[in-house]
């Protein structure tokens, strides 16, 4: 019967060939194909001493943002640690005290601020939750290290440097 | 024989046994970095420069390891498996003409430690017995993949033996000598073996890869599906000890084709260049030549290795049996056939 779409094709299986059986011809052509790749240049990027260029949108270690003047931009509102699918921050909210307007922009701040670098799945909804601006993931990839509790990054690593220094 | 002679019999066999231990070890470096460029990487590097301390760096950690022989093993042949393996693997080079005979001192000294009559037979001995190390270790392991791989092993030896031993015969009638010293010189200038075996060479070749338990034969360890085959148990050094039997063998097994059908340590120009060096430079420059020839053997196992995928086991025993048997057979005939016609 015709098809209705004409693309129907019937498919034969040869039979090998004497050559084909005899498999000396093809594993010739086959060491002929591993030789050219033996001459050609490796594309092996030596990682820690070279790097892949990232693309613009690339998202690595997070860094915890500073406004204008200086000031922490963070005011422990908890959004991102919310929107993070893997649970991988935490935070402990305080109270500016007088006198501190220069180090914390809003009336709370975070004074302690953890992100699990292990959880962390790097999907930037943290970021896409912040409504003051405060974490980006525009840092480079997360180093390694021997212990687990030193992939738990606090503030120390997580802020940006102070402006004028 | 006097005392000298021993003395250097013994100074020659320490060397030969340094020097198969050190080819062995490097192979296995040789293997990495080959194995990177033909996939377009650039193989181990961070070892020294251009990773050229690897292999210590590797046996280090295999010393280190945990040595562990499972409850449910027989201890005593868990051990003399790899033991056997790599004890095999180093005696086989006793036979192999290394060089032509050096004088120094109007004193005359082989560069090969024994020329036996029966040397081929000797080399054959040897590699059947090599497959006992790998059958005792898996089967002491008490694992069924162990026991599974083992049992590939030894039937793929048994199988390819044969046609191995079958090309031998046509090259015997060709060379009327079972010596490999004298096999090694009957090829000097342009007389190789190869020339007058191409057919024998072929199977030699592929029976030598089934021998060594190489790609595309090494079923008896393959991963895919039997975890480690053999070695699936084997920890530590004893694990080192049957991958280092590897090298070894993959190395004395392309000494012995460079000597039955490339000549050996004959050369195109050697009359020309002994005479004009002196007889301890000029053998000398043979057994370099003779290197040569066997790295790049190795270099060819590597490569098949790279490049060919591991066969089937009915494609393998077909193989065996159903061409390579037929076809020594067939160049025996031939060869006798032509031979007695030529005279
Ligand atoms: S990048 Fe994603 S996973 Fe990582 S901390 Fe932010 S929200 Fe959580
Ligand atoms: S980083 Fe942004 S979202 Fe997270 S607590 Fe601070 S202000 Fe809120």
């Amino acid at each position: 019967m015709e098809s209705l779409s004409n693309k129907k094709k019937q498919l034969t299986v040869k039979p090998l060939n004497f050559l084909e059986r005899a498999y000396l011809p093809a594993i010739v052509s086959g060491l002929a194909i591993t030789m050219k790749h033996f001459f050609k240049k490796p594309v092996t990027i030596q990682y820690p001493e070279q790097k892949r260029e990232f693309s613009e949108n690339f998202r690595g270690m997070h860094s915890l943002k500073r406004d204008e003047n200086g000031a922490e931009r963070c005011t422990a509102c908890g959004l991102c640690a919310l929107s993070c699918p893997a649970e991988a921050i935490t935070m402990q909210a305080a109270e500016r005290q007088k006198g501190e307007e220069n180090l914390y922009r809003e009336e709370k701040y975070a004074a302690v601020y953890e992100i699990n670098m292990l959880r962390c799945i790097f999907c930037g909804l943290c970021e896409e939750a912040c409504p003051k601006e405060a974490i980006y993931l525009d840092g480079d990839i997360v180093p390694s290290d021997y212990l687990r509790k030193d992939f738990i990054y606090g503030k120390d690593k997580l802020v940006e440097a102070p402006l004028n220094q | 024989m006097e005392l000298a002679d021993i003395a250097i019999k013994f100074g020659l066999i320490i060397i030969i046994f340094l020097i198969s231990l050190v080819i062995a070890m490097y192979s296995t470096y040789a293997e990495r970095k080959i194995a990177a460029f033909f996939q377009d990487r650039v193989g181990p590097n961070r070892a020294g420069p251009w990773g050229i301390l690897q292999p210590l760096a590797d046996g280090g950690k295999m010393f280190l390891k945990e040595e562990i022989i499972p409850t449910n093993a027989t201890p005593f042949l868990f051990i003399v498996g790899p033991s056997l393996a790599i004890l095999t693997a180093c005696i086989g080079s006793a036979v192999i003409p290394w060089g032509q005979n050096m004088v120094i001192g109007g004193k005359v000294i082989p560069l090969q430690v024994t020329d036996i009559n029966v040397g081929i037979l000797y080399i054959f001995g040897v590699v059947s017995l090599g497959v006992y190390g790998v059958m005792i270790g898996g089967w002491a392991s008490n694992n069924k993949y162990s026991l599974l791989g083992a049992i590939r092993a030894a039937s793929q030896n048994i199988s390819y033996e044969i046609s191995m031993g079958l090309s031998i015969i046509a090259l015997l009638l060709v060379t009327g000598t079972l010596s490999l010293g004298e096999i090694a010189q009957q090829q000097h200038g342009w007389h190789w073996n190869v020339l007058y075996q191409p057919v024998g060479f072929i199977l030699f070749l592929i029976c030598a890869f089934a021998e060594t338990n190489r790609t595309p034969f090494d079923l008896p360890e393959c991963e895919t599906e039997l975890v480690g085959g053999y070695h699936t148990e084997y920890s530590s050094m004893k694990l080192g000890f049957y991958l280092f039997a590897e090298y070894i063998n993959m190395f004395i097994s392309s000494a012995v084709m460079a000597t039955l059908y490339f000549g050996g340590y004959n050369y195109p120009g050697m009359d020309w260049v002994t005479a004009h060096l002196g007889p301890i430079a000029g053998p000398l420059i043979g057994t370099a030549v003779f290197f040569a020839k066997i790295f790049l053997f190795i270099f060819f196992f590597m490569w098949v290795r790279w490049t060919i995928p591991r066969f089937r086991y009915d494609q393998l025993m077909d193989l065996g049996w159903k061409i390579l048997i037929p076809l020594a057979i067939a160049n025996i005939v031939v060869t006798g056939v032509v031979i007695t016609l030529l005279n």
